[in-house]
Parts: C-alpha cells; structure tokens; sequence
C-alpha cells in the first residue's frame, strides 16, 4: 500500500506520487526500482488512496508568499482557515456562499470565492489576501484609488472588490474599464458604491493599471 | 457542514476505487461552486469527499483541438477538470462552438467560472429553493411531493407533463453542448463508456437518483463534441447580467448549406428538468432559410406541449424570444437588440 497523497503539510505532489498517480506506472517501475511500484504497475491497478480527517490535520498554505501551518478538519474553507486560524481577516465572510464576492482571493492569480472551496484544496497554490496589498508602508495602487475616490462605504465588500480589480489588472493592465467592470461582476455592493468605484477604475486605467 | 473524510486520488482509476455504490455516502469535489453549497445546508452529508483536483491526467484536465483538415471527421475533447472561464475563453472553441463559449461566459461571475468545472457543471444539483431548504422534506428527499409544482414556482419548469417534480436543470453549457451532438466519456469500476449528452440527463423524483443517469462510482472524464461545420448559437434571457441563472435559454445549431438549413438542433434550457429538445420548432426551421418570420414561428413551436405552473407562464413567451434570437444570431443576422 502506497500513500497517494500528499502528506499533510506538504503541499504539492511529489514526482514519485505523480507517476504512480497518472497511470505512468512503467516510468515508475524503471525509475524506482521499488517492488511496490512493480506489483502496481503489473497488476494495473489502482493505488490505495489515504484519506484526511475527519479530525484535524496540518494543513500548510502559502499565502501572501509565506508558508502557514495550521490543524485544521478537512470541512475548513479556504476562508474560515484564513480568517479563524491563520488570523488573516482581510476577506470578508458575508454570504458564506459563493454569491457576494466579499471573500474575494487571488489562487494562482485567478479570483475565487475563499468561501466555496476547501482549505485543503488550496494546498501548494499561491493565495493572495488584500493584506498583500501594503507593504513597506506602501499601499498598491488599486485599494489606494479606492481611498482617493472614496470607493466605499461600510467597507464590507470593499477588500474583494479591490482583490478582483488587482487580479484583473495583474491579467491585464491595459484593461478598458469596462473589462474591468466585467471583472468586477461576481461582487456585489449593498451600499452601492458602484459610481464612486468607477471613478476609481477609471483613473487606473488611464494608467494602465 | 459535516465533518468527512478527505481523500486526494491522483488517478481517475484511484478515485473511482473509493466510491461507493450508492448515492449520498460519498461525493465526488470538483470545484466545489455546488457541493460546498449543498454540504453547508447538509443537503449533501457524505462521509468521504474525494477530490478531483490533484488528478493530473492529460484528457481529464485539458482542451484538445485536433487539426481540422478537409474530410476528416474531428472531435475535439474537454476534460471534466476543465474550468468553465477555461472554455469561455479558449480561442479555438469560440471560433467553432460559439453557443458553448458564449454559454460560458455568462455562468455565474468570474470568480464561479474560475472554480467551477465542466464536469460539475453537467452533475450540478437542482437549484429548486425546497430542494435546498433542509427543513422541507420534498419528494427528491424522501417526502411525498413536490412543493414547487403549487407553491412559489417562478423560475421552475413550464414543460411539466408527466414530472412529479418541476425543478429545471441547472446546467446552462449542456443545451449548448447537446445542441452540437456531444458526448461524455465515464469511467467506473468495470472501465469506461461513452453517454450521448441527449441521453445523459433524466427528470429525478426520488432520493436515490440524481439529474443524470450515472451510477455513483461513475465520473466524468471528457466531453467530446464533434466537429460538423454547424452554425451555432446559444441565447439566454436573463433577469441579471451576472450571478444568477438564464430564466429560459435556447442553444441551436444546423448546417447552413446553399442558404437552407439542415440538421436543425434546437434545445431549451432551464424551462424542464432536464434540457428540452424542441423537436416541433426542429421540423419548423428544417430545410428553410432563416428569416426573421421563420425564426419567430419557430419561437412558437417550440412552446408546444409548454403547461406552465401558477407564477411561471411569463417563461412561455421568454421560450419564443430566445429560439428566435438564437437561431437569428446562428444565422449570422445582426441582432436589432441590445446585447
Ligand atoms: C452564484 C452562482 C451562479 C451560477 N450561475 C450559473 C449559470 O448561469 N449557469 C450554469 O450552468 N451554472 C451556474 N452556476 C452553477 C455552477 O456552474 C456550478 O456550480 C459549477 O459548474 C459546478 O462545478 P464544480 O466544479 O464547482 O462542481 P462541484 O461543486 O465540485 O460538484 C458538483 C456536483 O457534481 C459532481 N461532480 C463534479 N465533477 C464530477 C465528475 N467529473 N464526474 C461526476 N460527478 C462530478 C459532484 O460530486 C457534485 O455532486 C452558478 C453557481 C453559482 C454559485
Ligand atoms: S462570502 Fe464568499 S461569496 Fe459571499
Ligand atoms: S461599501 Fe458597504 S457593501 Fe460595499
């Protein structure tokens, strides 16, 4: 029996694993020289597949470039396991399912909603969280329009609006402002901050991002 | 949500060994856009999840477009991994399945079409708000009827004849996709098979069936659609541009030859429970030219056989508009109307 997982706190897989994993069972048979590999390879069948939980297991993330460690139940969602275990609270926790955009977080680049997915499922991707967004005493350039043409409210939307806008640009920075309003279309404002947030993406985009 | 156990298989054949043989104890995570959903109202309460996300086979999780040479027979594949903002913007696929692409591009908001996959999107859950609801015990959950077939049933079915339960399939890519004549490959314990997307969905009124006709230790690998120089289209009516569901749809596709067209397709969306092949306005359109009167009896043929609900007769009419618009803009007419 071979674990087919990578192990807790490992994110990513490992070569090894991707062989035996993807069917390249004769690739891994000449590359590992192990029996178990052989057994695998001439029986085709599948590997044994390890499960998580249900109690809590580590769970490592990178977020913001940093590796965090947490323990955490695999029904943990990428937003709970920020915002109650790793104490990043920059995404908001509003709908809790997946129609408001408030938990809005860059995974590899593409905005998703933090809330519709599992922690473990973000495992070796890059997260993003509006944290990122100021460093060195240097606030990025989207929330800062946001600030200069008062772009919200109550706030609460705000923090995923602004991770949207960032990862549209980060996509394309010569972005029109209407393709940047169609990034913008799986956020919701309930305080109707929309005019004020075009005024904001606008003159982004005069700037090219 | 109930706690489970979380499996990471990195082959289809590892994870079609942890599925059970009935419905409810185990559930497949894609992208998790329905599953977290239903977990978190404890519609769905599986004890193992397994994950489909760290699979890294080539067919299960990539778009391949073969070269298209003359009197060849093409088929192009789409993993079930594929995510659906994947599809809508793939270069290729717009230029042939327009009604596919433009489809996608309109589900949900960017962030659902950035997680949800294609294999999800054609084994979603209904949307039916007692189906959702835990507290109402509705004839998919073991109850003895349907709520919605005289309660608030706005956005339920108006092809209701013969269904003791009137959701409307959610999918707004399978008109789409069943409008080109695709097909979907699955692989389960005794190997894989392949389902015409026509013959993949069926009308649920039990617990222990789904909205298509899997077993439960199936899973979609790839959906194969072939190549056969059909204009295309797909056109929804919406209540909002972005986040909710079409209110009615129509996907269409034919072969336009010496100005006629032929092999006319024309499926409905989100007015039956499953997608509604509109077999009267087929035979309307069959062998004519599309002009704007043709495009229009078509739109009345196909709510033949239509008996809406108490709240949901407007959808007859948005039937009409979308067939005509669709088969207008498959025929290359430039739209009179804001898109
Ligand atoms: C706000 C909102 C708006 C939406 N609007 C639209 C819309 O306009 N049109 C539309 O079509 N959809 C719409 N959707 C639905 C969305 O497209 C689906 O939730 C999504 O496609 C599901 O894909 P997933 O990968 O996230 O599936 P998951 O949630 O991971 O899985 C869904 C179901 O499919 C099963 N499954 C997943 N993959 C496979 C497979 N390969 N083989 C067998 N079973 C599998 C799972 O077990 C589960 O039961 C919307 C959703 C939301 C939240
Ligand atoms: S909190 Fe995630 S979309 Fe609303
Ligand atoms: S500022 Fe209050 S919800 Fe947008």
């Amino acid at each position: 029996m071979s674990e087919t997982h990578p192990p807790p706190g490992k994110p990513g897989i490992s070569r090894r694993q991707f062989l035996t994993g993807t069917g390249l069972g004769a690739a891994a048979t000449t590359l590992l020289q192990t029996s178990e590999a052989r057994t695998q390879a001439s029986k085709v069948q599948a590997p044994k597949t390890v499960g998580f939980g249900p109690n809590a297991v580590a769970c490592e993330l990178v977020v913001n470039g940093a590796r965090i460690s947490v323990q955490i139940e695999p029904r943990v969602t990428l937003l709970d396991c920020l915002r109650h275990y790793m104490d990043i609270t920059g995404p908001k926790r509003v709908c809790d399912r997946g129609t408001c955009g408030a938990c809005t977080v860059l995974l590899d680049g593409r905005p998703i909603y933090a809330c519709t997915m599992l922690a473990l499922e973000a495992q070796g991707k890059k997260i993003e969280t509006p944290e990122s967004l100021y460093q060195d005493g240097q606030l990025h350039r989207v929330p800062a329009a946001f600030a200069q043409y008062d772009a919200q409210q109550c706030g609460f939307c705000t923090p995923g609006f602004v991770m949207a806008m960032k990862g549209c640009f980060d996509r394309n920075p010569n972005a029109t402002p209407d393709e940047v309003e169609q990034c913008l279309a799986g956020n919701i404002c309930r305080c109707g901050t929309y005019q004020q947030m075009r005024d904001a993406l606008r003159s982004l985009c005069k700037k090219g991002g | 949500m109930k706690n489970f156990t979380y499996y990471r298989p990195l082959s289809l054949e590892a994870a079609v060994a942890l599925l059970d043989n009935r419905w409810g104890t185990t559930e497949l995570l894609a992208g998790g856009t329905d599953l977290l959903d239903l977990q978190k109202e404890y519609i769905a309460q599986p004890d193992k999840v397994v994950s489909l996300t760290f699979i890294q086979d080539p067919v299960f999780t990539r778009i391949e477009v073969p070269q298209i040479l003359p009197g060849t027979k093409p088929t192009v594949s789409i993993g079930a991994a594929v995510k659906i903002a994947d599809i809508a913007e793939h270069a290729e696929l717009k230029n042939l399945f327009p009604a596919l692409t433009d489809a996608a591009a309109q589900v949900g908001g960017p962030q659902i079409r950035n997680m949800g996959t294609l294999g999800g999107n054609l084994c979603q859950r209904n949307r039916c708000w007692y189906f959702r609801d835990e507290h109402v015990l509705c004839l998919l959950k073991g109850g003895r009827r349907c709520f919605a077939s005289d309660g608030e049933n706005r956005y339920h079915a108006i092809f209701t004849k013969g269904h003791p339960c009137v959701i409307v399939h959610p999918s707004t890519l399978a008109p789409a996709l069943i409008a080109l004549g695709a097909s979907v490959e699955v692989v389960g314990p005794s190997g894989k098979r392949t389902i015409e997307l026509n013959k993949f969905f069926q009308a649920p009124t039990k617990p222990d069936q789904r909205e298509h006709v899997l077993a439960p230790n199936e899973i979609v690998v790839r959906v194969l659609i072939p190549v056969e120089g059909l204009r295309n289209a797909s056109y929804e009516v919406r209540h909002k541009q972005s986040y909710d569901w079409p209110l009615a749809q129509a996907a269409v596709a034919f072969r336009l030859s010496g100005g006629k067209a032929t092999n006319v397709r024309i499926v409905l969306g989100h007015v039956a429970p499953i997608p509604h092949v509109a077999t009267e306005a087929q035979k309307v359109v069959e062998g004519q030219t599309i002009t704007r009167e043709l495009a229009e009896q078509a739109g009345e043929a196909a709510t033949v056989g239509a008996a809406p609900l108490s709240q949901n007769a407007y959808k007859v009419h948005l039937v009409k508009v979308a067939v005509k618009r669709a088969l207008l803009l498959a025929s290359g007419a430039q739209p009179d109307w804001a898109i």
